[in-house]
């Protein structure tokens, strides 16, 4: 084989080509925030807050759908928060990884590849048809609950393998039982990783669309939502509504914009919120 | 409280199988609902491109065509870029560069689906229609949208992988006087190779259920996409688009559709599975080579005077 390059000329080459690539890949993502912000703010008002929708979205504002997104994705990480850390401590404080930590993983594996639009319909057959709750909030974070298991499970899983093995063996050296020595000192010392992971659970939940859109509802709401069995339709829903029926350009811009908005203050706040621990730690 | 103590194990031994009850409930809800439907109508009239609910005339040919279209359209894209950047981000900058890049990757990840859609809609199209021509909402918006997509799966397992290789190869490798991409095309990348397969079988697990974006951006049309401009229709759209308003054998098949959705997936994540446990055996396997490479280079070293 002829060589096309000298070792040092393809060093040169393939260093200008990765660098250009991965600067393709930020600046796609840039663009995608830029855009997104640059149509969105300006259309972005207290009113448009604050105020229920009018004619189909068309007029007013978003506050019932903000409410009812409020109450769908906080519901859903509540209800996956106590199975998703008892998981975790159980594959971490319990067992040995073997046969039974395994078939767990696996199925938290498999769980976490479903598309989202399977949870829909799961969601759909079984909280809204066949138990009988129809459209609901209940539905709709019960489906997202199954949905972001799988992410409480690992943050949770990272936070608790973070705590130093000394804890443990000083909790149980003064007498403390197992359950103690995990209840007292690897809990609040792994709480704050675990935290994050729900915060970011909830970011995945705000965005969340196609498993809602056959669980929550999509029907427009003009009062915020009394009670839990009322249909709601979240941000995400009621902005792809706005988008693909072309009901109102800026109004779907301004919804584009809180939604990136919310999603990157979750995410960079939780990172921040890391770090600083990460330091407190060392 | 010993006592207690074995409750609370129990207790938390049975929330630990909730995922895998899920998973469970989730199949055998799907395929209780599908799977029948699919026998009904016979596998050849299943599988045809024959999409007609009001004539009772259930094929689904087209849409998985739709979805292995827009799916390898999006891998010409994501796989490249994905494996470049998990490359510069592993092996070709400092420590610093990459904790300001990495967020930025895990940003892209955040974006809702719809965001991508909307945007697809708002720039890729009218782009596509201008200077391309055809409709806009085609088979190439849904590839490069869903390339996009994929990205940020493809690059944080593929980083992982990377990360997996013992930092002995590359001193090896380096040692024996190969280049820094020498190195790299040669020595890690091969070694990686098993992880950097799973992320690829992963991001097409996404991109083959990836629903919104992709109503958003492909039009839809129940049809043999005939060029890169054609509207098409996937499994996940397929879903979205008709379950609000269908009912009896209208809703049976599309929850057949999912059928065939789940098993898909089901299948490329245990391919993954096992592309990533082939991963860890392979170092372990390819060690040898490499420590009587180093071992090589030790005697080299210690032949030189000091």
């Amino acid at each position: 084989m002829t060589r096309l390059f000298s070792p040092r000329r393809s060093q040169q080459i393939a260093r200008v080509v990765l660098w250009a690539l991965m600067g393709l890949a930020i600046a796609v993502l840039v663009a995608v925030l830029a855009f997104v912000l640059e149509r969105g703010l300006p259309h972005l008002s207290w009113s448009f807050l604050s105020e229920a929708p009018r004619s189909s979205g068309l007029r007013g504002g978003v506050f019932p759908i903000l409410v009812g997104t409020l109450e769908v994705t906080l519901l859903g990480v509540a209800m996956a928060a106590p199975l998703g850390i008892g998981t975790a401590v159980y594959l971490c404080e319990y067992t040995r990884e073997g046969a039974l930590t395994r078939v767990i993983r696996f199925g938290s594996d498999c769980l976490a590849g479903v598309p989202s639009i399977i949870f829909g319909l799961f969601g759909f057959v079984l909280f809204v048809t066949t138990l009988g709750m129809g459209w609901s909030i209940l539905a709709g974070s019960l489906t997202l609950a199954l949905m972001i298991l799988p992410t409480v499970i690992r943050t949770s899983e990272e936070a608790l393998r973070a705590v130093p093995a000394g804890y443990r063996e000083v909790a149980l050296s003064l007498g403390a039982t197992h359950w103690q020595a995990i209840a007292f000192v690897v809990l609040p010392a792994a709480l704050p990783g675990i935290f994050t992971g729900l915060i970011l659970s909830l970011g995945r939940a705000v965005g969340e669309t196609a498993a809602l859109i056959f669980t929550a509802g999509s029907t427009l709401p003009q009062t915020t939502p009394r009670s839990i069995f009322d249909s709601t339709r979240t941000l995400s829903v009621h902005f792809y509504q706005l988008a693909r029926e072309g009901i109102s350009n800026e109004r779907a811009y301004a919804a584009a914009a809180v939604l990136v908005l919310t999603i990157a203050v979750i995410n960079v706040g939780s990172h921040l919120f890391l770090q600083r621990l990460v330091r407190s730690h060392q | 409280m010993r006592g207690s103590d074995r409750y609370v194990e129990r207790t938390l031994q049975l929330v630990a199988f909730s995922s895998l009850a899920a998973l469970v409930a989730i199949t055998s809800f799907i395929f209780k609902e599908g799977a029948p439907f699919v026998f009904r109508v016979g596998l050849d009239n299943f599988f045809s491109g024959d999409w007609h609910p009001t004539a009772h005339r259930y094929g689904i040919g087209y849409m998985i065509v739709g979805s292995a279209v827009v799916t390898g359209g999006a891998l010409l894209l994501g796989v490249p870029l994905g494996i470049a950047c998990a490359v510069v981000l592993g092996e070709m900058c400092n420590a610093s560069l990459r904790g300001l890049l990495k967020p930025l990757v895990e940003i892209l990840a955040a974006i809702p689906s719809v965001v991508f859609g909307f945007i697809g809609i708002a720039l890729l199209l009218p782009w596509i229609r201008e200077h391309l021509g055809g409709p806009g909402a085609s088979a190439l918006a849904g590839a490069l949208v869903l390339g996009v997509m994929i990205l940020p799966t493809i690059i944080a397992i593929s980083l992982d992988a990377l990360r997996a290789v013992p930092r002995s190869y590359r001193d090896a490798s380096l040692a024996i006087g190969a280049t820094e991409w020498q190195t790299i095309w040669r020595v890690v990348l091969p070694a990686a190779r098993s992880g950097i397969v799973a992320a690829v079988i992963l991001g097409v697990g996404r991109a083959v259920g990836e629903t919104m974006a992709v109503v958003m951006v492909t039009g839809n049309a129940v049809q043999l996409p005939h060029s890169a401009l054609a509207p098409l229709r996937t499994l996940t759209a397929n879903l979205a688009l008709e379950m609000a308003y269908s009912t009896g054998e209208h809703r049976s098949a599309l929850f057949a559709t999912g059928v065939v959705l789940f098993v898909v997936i089901v299948v490329l994540n245990a391919l993954a599975g096992l592309a990533r446990r082939g991963a860890g055996a392979s170092h372990r396997k390819k060690a040898p080579r490499v420590a009587a490479l180093t071992a090589t280079h030790r005697e080299t070293e210690g032949a030189t005077p000091r």
